[in-house]
């Protein structure tokens, strides 16, 4: 259990620092002088890119950019393509990378050589939640009955379903194992749209799918939500499923199982940029942070609106990364160095 | 059901607005040009133009991106036919006939058979959505890794022992692709296969990439060698050629409805256009009388595929839009795009939506009619292209591949990668190695490997898996005869005791 409680512990503290001011911005700042490229290490159409390219929209219709965004895919080798395009390209100012938790796990796996030490960190947009489902027309009604469950049972007798193998769906697996003492056969799919409909069509027996992924489902009272994988409950009270809203789901906690695990949604720099470019980002990003598109994409997919910039973002940084790499090798997931 | 054909009136209402209209038009252009250059495909094409449709009624910007993606449909069969490069993973098999139709000089009919064939498919598959859409959503529910993968086996024994080449070669080509599809990110464990350290192998070799090589460069290649010269010069001009080709087409209904039924069945299950294409070729190739003419230039060769992958990529958009879950790249892109506009794609949108709903199939139905006119009356334009002396077209050729190849990952090592991929090609039409097979392999091999791995790994490692239930067995029982049918119809003859018919052993 206690490793459980390991798990990214990550923060409401964030919420505070929503209003860190860059009043000591000189007057006449830094501005783009070509276009600005957004580089994705994942492919079209997941959660980091729709993130990337909702806020390319946002840009461009509410004119907060004098240059165009451009939106880059470079998803090979876990994502390890586009963190090294970022890692090489020092000094340019005009490129961005979005990350997901592949930052961390990519280069614990795979041995692709680079940190998020590598980059400059500029801001965290939001944290991204995870729920654990389990299809509607099964008994469970509470996490304890579905743990209940799998404890019965021998171990392999539930399927887990989630996107890509040695990233953060398996690491929320490893942890739901320690905690309930039972293995779970994990299967690993391309997308999370992908597990949420293998788990509508009983393929699968759960899945820990972000919320915006599975929503349609349990608004069509295909999938039914259990708790959710973070120290408290979200923070959207809108009915959504009949009666029940974000916020009438418990947290994994409360119903027993001490597992806790979000996602970043930040962006970074590549190495030796200019301080002035940075804050001229984040001034950027605080924008867009305050149309109603961007409100809008918060609400609809759940997410934990926390944002950070400057050291207390790299502080975060930091901190995740220990944790995963604890949580990677207690998994046994780290890449074999030769 | 009533209900839901005066849905599709009112569809058609809102689509028919001047301004909805407009765009149509301007989406059918611009996806044609974007299915034209090679790599630059209709996923890339939508995601970059996503953006500028977020101040758009998301009616609106449905019907121009959906009609991006009619046009990239159509685009991808032009380059395929004229030059042998195919923009689209799924027009590869468009390639086997009408290129060689191209070099016979009837591009023209080749490309009226392509455009016709790709216009009854997706109508066909319209229609079928306007019909039975909830139903097909269930029945694409039904379809786990043991069910993909068994689609994809089909895929593949439908699809051996088609080649004129020697068994062995076509199997060394195949094992060779499948070699090549297994690089880069191994999605089961997360680690990284065959890249030997190198950074720039993490991507793997994408499927574009060997077919910009493999046909178009290996082609430019060959025609070098053989004198400079294109051998479609004798291309009609006229429209007439379509109206000839119109009058000879009705003979293959059967064939058109089969390769619709196919591309339905691959679109709705997640498989989608680009098996459906190689297994209705193949079929069609089996059961044509003139099965084996296919590869030197038949109509045939051309209906089949194009239909298929039609059907499929149309069909494509169902699960899309019913279970949140794209059948295509192009499709996921247009996920996100509903996201982002507000819509949340899932079982509830038909009810929730009507106006977009409606209005999205009923741009299916006006978009391809549209698509069809605009592509038919530019046939001559298109075949004209082959009249242009060869050593103006292959420079240019050249710079459109080398651009096509490095927008697939914006990765100059790719554009090396294509010239390593032509020599290649070249070398294996020297040495009579089909092409055909390895293609395939590396569209396919890779998401086979991953469905029949996941199958396994829930099933704790027993192989009865793929026998489990009526669906999957069905479908891997049609696999078996498939691949064993030369041997099936052989043995038949010989029970038969009709020795007269001299067999086409391959």
């Amino acid at each position: 259990m206690s490793v459980a409680k390991t798990v990214l512990t990550i923060g409401t503290a964030a919420f505070a620092s929503g209003v860190f001011a860059l009043s000591a911005l000189p007057a006449n700042a830094w501005e783009p002088s070509h276009p600005i490229e957004i580089i994705v290490p994942a492919g079209t159409g997941g959660g980091a890119d729709q993130m990337a390219r909702a806020m390319q929209g946002i840009i461009t219709k509410h004119n907060l950019s004098k240059q165009s965004v451009v939106v880059i895919n470079k998803s090979g080798g876990a994502g390890g393509e586009g963190f090294l395009d970022v890692k090489n390209s020092k000094g340019n100012d005009h490129k961005l990378i979005i990350t997901l938790s592949n930052l961390f796990t990519t280069p614990m796996a795979t041995g692709i050589p680079f940190s998020w030490k590598d980059m400059t960190p500029v801001a965290m947009m939001a944290l991204d939640e995870f729920i654990l489902w389990v299809n509607a027309d099964k008994p469970y009604k509470t996490a304890k009955d579905y743990v209940d469950d799998i404890k019965s049972k021998p171990d392999n007798s539930f399927k887990m379903g989630g996107t890509g193998s040695k990233q953060e769906d398996q690491i929320i697996t490893v942890a739901l194992q320690k905690a309930t003492g039972k293995k779970m056969t994990y299967i690993p799919y391309k997308g999370g749209g992908e597990v949420a409909v293998q788990l509508v069509g009983n393929h699968i027996d759960s899945s820990v799918n972000n919320p915006i992924e599975a929503v349609a489902h349990w608004r069509a009272g295909k999938l039914r939500p259990l708790c959710v994988f973070d120290n408290k409950k979200l923070d959207y009270h809108e009915k959504i499923a009949g009666d029940l809203a974000w916020d009438s789901i418990p947290t994994c906690k409360s119903a027993g199982l001490d597992v806790e695990y979000l996602m970043l949604r930040g962006y970074f720099m590549p190495p030796g940029v200019s301080p002035d470019a940075v804050a001229y980002y984040v001034d950027l990003f605080k924008k867009v942070r305050e149309t109603p598109e961007w409100k809008k994409l918060m609400s609809d997919g759940a997410f934990n609106q926390s944002f950070m910039t400057g050291d207390e973002y790299a502080k975060w940084v930091a901190d995740a990364e220990k944790l995963h790499e604890g949580l990677m090798k207690e998994a046994g997931f780290m890449a074999k160095t030769n | 059901m009533l209900e839901d054909i005066g849905n599709l009136f009112h569809g058609f209402a809102v689509v028919v607005q001047p301004y909805n209209l407009v765009l149509m038009v301007v989406g059918i252009v611009l996806g044609v040009i974007v299915g034209v250059l090679p790599g630059l495909g209709g996923a890339n094409g939508i995601a970059i133009l996503l953006p500028l449709t977020f101040s758009m009624s998301p009616t609106s910007a449905i019907i121009m991106l959906s009609c991006i993606y009619w046009g990239a449909l159509f685009g991808g069969a032009i380059t395929s036919i004229l030059f042998n490069i195919p923009g689209e993973p799924w027009s590869v098999a468009t390639t086997f006939d009408g290129y060689p139709m191209a070099q016979k000089g009837k591009a023209g009919e080749a490309l009226t058979a392509a455009f016709t064939s790709s216009f009854v498919g997706a109508l066909f598959a319209v229609i079928m959505i306007t019909l039975v859409a909830p139903l097909v959503a269930s029945f694409a529910l039904s379809f786990g890794p043991p069910e993909i993968f068994s689609v994809y086996f089909l895929a593949f024994c439908s699809f051996v022992g088609l080649s004129k080449e020697p068994p062995f070669k076509t199997i060394a080509s195949m094992m060779l692709g499948f070699g090549l599809g297994a690089v880069g990110l191994d999605q089961m464990t997360g680690q990284l296969r065959m890249t030997f350290g190198m950074e720039s192998m993490l991507n793997g070799f994408d499927f574009l990439i060997a077919v910009i090589g493999l046909f178009g460069i290996g082609e430019i290649l060959l025609t070098m060698e053989e004198g400079l010269s294109f051998r479609g010069k004798a291309a009609k001009l006229n429209m007439r050629v379509v109206l000839q080709t119109w009058a000879e087409l009705p003979r293959y209904w059967m064939l058109s409805l089969r390769s619709c039924l196919i591309g339905c069945w691959m679109g709705i299950s997640p498989a989608g256009a680009t098996p459906a294409s190689f297994m209705s070729y193949g079929i069609a190739k089996r059961i044509s009388k003139r099965g084996r003419f296919f590869g030197t230039g038949e109509i045939e060769g051309v209906v089949a595929p194009e239909t298929a992958a039609h059907a499929a990529g149309t069909s494509a958009l169902l699960p899309m839009i019913s279970l949140g879950v794209p059948g295509s790249p192009t499709a996921a892109v247009l996920l996100g795009g509903l996201l982002i506009w507000g819509l949340q794609p899932g079982p509830l949108l038909f009810t929730e939506q009507k106006d977009f709903v409606w209005g999205l199939i009923a741009s299916m139905y006006m978009g391809n009619i549209v698509g069809l006119i605009i592509v038919l009356t530019c046939v001559p334009v298109f075949a004209a292209i082959l009249r242009i002396p060869f050593s103006v077209i292959a420079p240019v050729i050249l710079v459109f591949c080398a651009i096509g190849a490095y927008t697939v990952h914006n990765n100059t090592f790719d554009v090396v990668m294509m010239v390593v991929f032509g020599i290649a090609g070249y070398l294996m039409k020297k040495t009579n190695y089909p092409l055909a097979p390895m293609v395939l392999a590396i569209v396919l091999g890779d998401k086979a490997e991953e469905s029949f791995r996941q199958s396994l790994l829930g099933s704790q490692g027993a192989f009865s898996v793929f026998w489990s239930s009526g669906l999957v067995s069905t479908i891997m029982t049609l696999g078996l005869i498939a691949l064993f049918w030369p041997l099936i119809q052989s043995t038949w003859t010989r029970l038969r005791g009709s020795a007269g018919e001299p067999h086409p052993a391959e």
